[in-house]
């Protein structure tokens, strides 16, 4: 041995044990991958649960806007949300996991829209597609179109465009199933669904003379700070 | 020993009824495990398609209807049988012609009773 061998890199931290869960990730990546060359597969509940889960979101099956229309060639042959296992559309907001805001939310339909997404059933997740859902788009200075969905509800991927195509709906759903696959069962980062204080419902806005009643949830959503203020 | 032929029923059976109990034996766990049940008045509100809810999902039907299955009876169903009953009328035993004739007075005696009450008006 030369004395100008370098020396092996220092091992990475082994993750902490999680605390009352078994058997989750107190192997590092570079040992699971070892294994996984052995043809040895290890995994864990959170793991399997996150892999069934992700590979099987059921979106909500309605339709705002002209989003709607991108979403619903999303579904055909030529995109195939199909093979994300994301085709089941439900009818109902009992059997759904997704909810994709697609398109212009006006004042009169937003309580309709929160009281669905209360509806459902958790773990639930929120697409706004297009720039109306996010921010009110080209109508954000019209005087019935309510100024993003996320002003009620807890938004997980803002997908911009005007409307998007169905190639950016997929990529959002891709950027969804790797956010699930990264959730938590247990510990101080869990997920959303496994905390008994975070909230099931969402109160409902009412269509009030001039506005929405109340105009925002200030619980999801804050303004932002005015920038630029001298 | 002797395998019954329809002995893979049985098993059908088994795997019908233990494979819901496990479905909800294991949403049973991980509910007490990891997900906590977050029920609400706004969640369990009756599905309308996102409006706002007018009443229980159970209702009640009215029971006004019996007057249309009884006249149902009495003009629909009676054909099927007054048919073949006048075909085969001549080669009927005394027992069969005594059994239809007890038919058709108990239908014939809701037909007297719906006439005065007068529900075969047509208001």
């Amino acid at each position: 041995m030369s004395e100008s061998a370098p020396a092996p890199l220092p091992a990475p931290p082994r993750p902490e044990r999680t605390e009352g869960f078994p058997a989750a990730g107190n192997l590092t990546d570079v040992e699971r991958e070892e294994l996984r060359r052995h043809g040895i597969l290890l995994t864990s509940l959170e793991e399997l649960y996150n892999w069934g889960r992700s590979n099987s979101i059921w979106p909500l099956q309605f339709g705002l806007a002209c989003c709607a229309i991108e979403m619903i060639a999303a579904a055909t042959a030529r995109f195939d949300i199909a093979r994300f296992g994301a085709e089941i559309f439900r009818p109902s907001p009992r059997q759904a996991d997704l909810m994709i805001v697609s398109g212009t939310v006006t004042k009169k339909m937003a309580p309709q829209v929160v009281r669905l997404w209360n509806q459902m059933p958790e773990p639930k997740y929120c697409i706004a597609m297009g720039a109306c859902a996010i921010s009110g788009g080209p109508f954000k200075q019209g005087y019935n179109v309510l100024k993003g969905i996320d002003r009620f509800i807890p938004v997980d991927i803002y997908i911009p465009g005007c409307p998007p195509r169905p190639e950016a709906l997929l990529h959002g759903l891709v950027q969804l199933q790797a956010q699930i696959k990264g959730e938590k069962l247990k510990g101080p980062d869990a997920a959303r669904h496994t905390r008994p204080e975070e909230p099931s419902e969402f109160p409902v806005p009412e269509y009030g003379a001039h506005d929405l009643e109340p105009p925002k949830n200030p619980a999801v959503w804050t303004p932002p700070e005015p920038q630029g203020k001298a | 020993m002797h395998e019954h032929p329809y002995g893979f029923l049985a098993l059908f059976l088994g795997v019908a009824i233990a494979f819901p109990l496990i479905m909800l034996g294991v949403a049973w766990l991980w509910v007490r495990f990891f997900q906590p049940a977050k029920p609400g008045a706004r969640k369990n509100a009756t599905y309308e398609c996102g409006l706002a809810p007018s009443g229980d999902s159970w209702i009640q039907f009215k029971a006004h209807y019996y007057l249309y299955a009884i006249l149902f009876l009495i003009f629909d169903v009676e054909v099927l049988f007054l048919l073949p009953f006048a075909v085969a009328f001549t080669g009927l035993s005394t027992g069969a012609l005594f059994t239809m004739l007890v038919f058709i007075l108990l239908l014939v005696e809701g037909l007297v009773w719906s006439w005065q009450r007068g529900y075969l008006e047509w208001k």
